[in-house]
């Protein structure tokens, strides 16, 4: 027994001294990478593929460059469960820790819109990228938020797009109905401005019905979808709402060819759940899905075949998976960015803040990265947080997503000026001065 | 007319479908209060475990076996919580228990979710998918029926019947009620307190089991079966704590109540109602009759 106590003492000792040297070579190369996720609960389903892709390239930065530039990025999870105020906790928890953290991507509008009030006096970016408030791809006013590669209005906007292009063109929209099936809350929001804009402008009917979290009680709403039969159902779900939701449209005999996700109601855990049923669902995507990019035979290569990876090796590829490897890449290469302007040393959020608006991903450095056909080129600038709006749709056979679009670029013309005007009245209200970015 | 009528008629009957899902939950609720004078406030938690486990083990096992397997899981989880949870707590207040069942709560959601992981887990019974289409014509269109909530109507009914069998015809429901009404004065008599405790947590875990298997089938097993528990909550303030008939026809009401609401007043708030107006419609009940519609009505005289 006596032997078992010192033995364990030992160890406890051992862990210790082990904790105080990694934290004194933290501080000389290390940088702190926060990463809030949700592995259990409600949204878990997705929460999980996403922070699985953003480990597996953090460990991929790790182990086969040595981090970035010499730096080792020290990765720490912490989980929010997708609840807001857990999720400022995490922020705090984690804000300080190894001279500050990088960039936070909180994966949830509503602990975007918490955290929005809280980063620019803690100078670190929050790095939002296809989620977030919109009116933040502003940079003069929200100089800390980075709602890279689309906005909720982007993806209204493309939405609308595609489907006047389906329907056959602009005038045959009129008379039209459309549903939106919402999450009723910040994020399902987002995109009614612009859906009800195009609908003054167009001559479609439209109509949102909200459904609460988390999601699972949709008859309401689908017998009301049944009554009405819109010719489009927009669904801007998260989560168990999702595959709730097009189990409800085979209740109600909705036909799934009809209806079209957000992008964050377009991946794997949305259709695999209801079987054949979600044959023919489409949805946005920013990205494509699948392992037949360069940096999944990296990851596969450095992790998988050692035993390092964090997801299942059979999901490596799914959308959300994919997602969150994009999202981990985008931080890195702003690091990169700031590292050119100030060294090779581990950088403070606001020299990350510094690297992410002058991010420059061109052809060639994507093509460099091994992202070679999962992003298009981004320039994110002072005056543009959101850096590139364009997605396409794809569709699901039962067994995978397949294009039925091109790329397809949000209008900016009509977005911008809505983009100015809304983060006008948000630095109003908050009394900030817009930068100058001339 | 006849245009307005079956849409009505289908809200009402799709209401009725998920009225009895929640009733399914209700159950669980109520059988232990009525048993045991324990609010248990981890039903929502055993719904949860009891499904996810059984989806679990039908990817290694044939139905029947899974089922018997979980069945078993489930009483070797009211045995753990009857000895480390409740034993150490005998003659405690109520409120006391109802506090200790918190704790179950977050440590089977957490230890569910840990021991059989996170995703959604798709739990095919063989059941069609596709709606019936009743009374078409006469009405145009007809009225949806989903064969999924079939099925759980049909197997809640079969629950309650034996379930009323067992508390009124049997010794071992007559020692349960007599544990409900006075732990001492059963314990006195010669009910073994302990073991009646674990026979209705067993029971509960039983129909836990059942109600995950019919909210799985229709959502797919996943976290958020926990919270359809909350669901149950305005069912037996309008039907009662203590009545099995009360959980059924307090389901059917709040069921019919909120989707009617959503469709028909909804939409003047803006939409998203439903939830709210379940226990809106539970306040209401109390108001006229506080024990709920077929509890009872406790007088204690001082």
């Amino acid at each position: 027994m006596q032997a078992r106590i010192t033995g364990a003492l030992a160890a406890a000792i051992t862990a210790g001294l082990a904790g105080l040297w990694a934290g004194s070579a933290s501080a000389q190369g290390e940088m702190n990478w926060p990463t809030l996720v949700y592995r259990t609960g409600a949204y878990a389903p997705n929460g999980i593929p996403f922070a699985n892709g953003q480990a597996d390239y953090v460990a991929l930065v790790n182990e086969r460059d040595g981090g970035i530039n010499g730096v080792k990025l020290a990765y720490e999870e912490c989980e929010t469960g997708y609840a807001t105020d857990r999720g400022v906790e995490c922020y705090e928890r984690l804000k300080g820790k190894l001279g500050g953290a990088v960039a936070f991507s909180p994966l949830s509008t509503g602990i975007t819109f918490a955290l929005t009030e809280k980063v620019p006096g803690d100078k670190i970016p929050l790095l939002t990228a296809g989620y977030g408030r919109s009116e933040s791809a502003d940079g003069r006013v929200f100089t800390w938020n980075f709602p890279l590669l689309g906005t909720y209005w982007s993806a209204a906007d493309i939405l609308i797009q595609h489907v006047t292009k389906v329907s056959g063109g602009a005038d045959k929209m009129k008379g039209k109905k459309i549903t939106l099936v919402y999450h009723d809350s910040p994020y399902g929001k987002e995109p009614i401005p612009v859906l009800q804009d195009h609908a003054a402008k167009l001559g479609y009917k439209f109509e949102a019905i909200p459904v609460t979290h988390p999601g699972v009680e949709q008859k309401a709403a689908w017998l009301q979808i049944r009554q009405g039969r819109p010719d489009f159902v927009f669904l801007w779900g998260w989560g168990v709402m999702n595959s709730t939701a097009i189990k409800e449209a085979v209740a109600v005999n909705y036909p799934r060819n009809k209806m079209y996700g957000v992008w964050w109601a377009a991946a794997e855990p949305d259709v695999m759940p209801t079987g054949d049923d979600a044959k023919g669902y489409n949805g946005l995507a920013l990205h494509p899905s699948g392992t037949a990019f360069q940096v999944h035979t990296e990851v596969f290569k450095h992790l998988y075949d050692r035993g390092k990876g964090t997801s299942k090796r059979e999901e490596v590829g799914h959308v959300l998976y994919n997602r969150g490897l994009i999202d981990a890449m985008l931080k890195v290469e702003a690091i990169r960015t700031a590292m050119k302007q100030y060294g090779n040393k581990p950088m403070t959020g606001e020299q990350v803040r510094w690297g992410l608006e002058n991010l420059n991903l061109t052809a060639e450095r994507i093509k460099e990265i091994g992202f070679d056909g999962l992003v298009t080129p981004i320039k994110v600038s002072c005056l543009d947080h959101e850096g590139s709006r364009k997605a396409r749709v794809h569709q699901w056979d039962g067994k995978h997503w397949n294009f039925v679009s091109d790329w397809i670029e949000a209008d900016t013309k009509y977005l911008r000026p809505k983009v100015e005007a809304a983060a006008a009245a948000y630095s109003a209200e908050k009394k900030i001065a817009p930068r100058s970015c001339s | 007319m006849l245009e307005e009528i079956g849409p009505f008629l289908e809200v009402l009957l799709g209401g009725l479908m998920a009225g009895v899902l929640y009733a399914l939950v209700a159950l669980g609720f109520v059988l232990i209060f009525k048993a045991s004078g324990v609010f248990n406030f981890a039903q929502g938690a055993m719904v949860l475990f009891a499904a996810l486990t059984l989806v679990r083990l039908m990817e290694v096992l044939p139905f029947v076996l899974a089922f018997a397997a979980s069945c078993a899981i489930m009483v070797a989880l009211a045995f753990a919580i009857e000895r480390l949870v409740l034993r150490p707590l005998v003659n405690q207040e109520g409120l006391i228990l109802f506090m200790a069942t918190i704790g179950i709560t977050f440590f089977i959601d957490g230890f569910g979710q840990t021991l059989w992981g996170s995703d959604i887990y798709t739990l095919e019974l063989g059941l069609p998918k596709s709606p019936w289409i009743i009374l078409d014509p006469p009405l145009p269109g007809g009225i949806l029926v989903s064969p999924v909530d079939v099925f759980a109507a049909v197997t809640a009914g079969a629950l309650v019947a034996g379930l009323a069998v067992f508390f009124n015809r049997t010794k071992v429901g007559r020692a349960l009620r007599a544990v409900a009404d006075d732990h001492q004065a059963a314990q006195s008599v010669g009910i073994p307190l302990n073991t009646i405790w674990l026979i209705v947590w067993s029971v509960a875990g039983v129909v836990a089991l059942v109600a995950g298997m019919a909210w799985g089938t229709k959502l797919g097993v996943q976290f958020s079966l926990a919270l359809v528990a909350l669901k149950a909550i305005p069912v037996i303030i309008l039907g009662g704590l203590t009545s099995i008939p009360g959980a059924i026809v307090g389901g059917l009401i709040i069921g019919a109540g909120e989707k009617l609401a959503e469709v028909y007043i909804g939409p003047a708030f803006g939409g998203g109602i439903e939830n709210w107006f379940a226990y809106v419609v539970a306040l209401l009940f109390l108001l006229f009759r506080p024990q709920g519609l077929f509890g009872e009505r406790i007088i204690e005289r001082v």
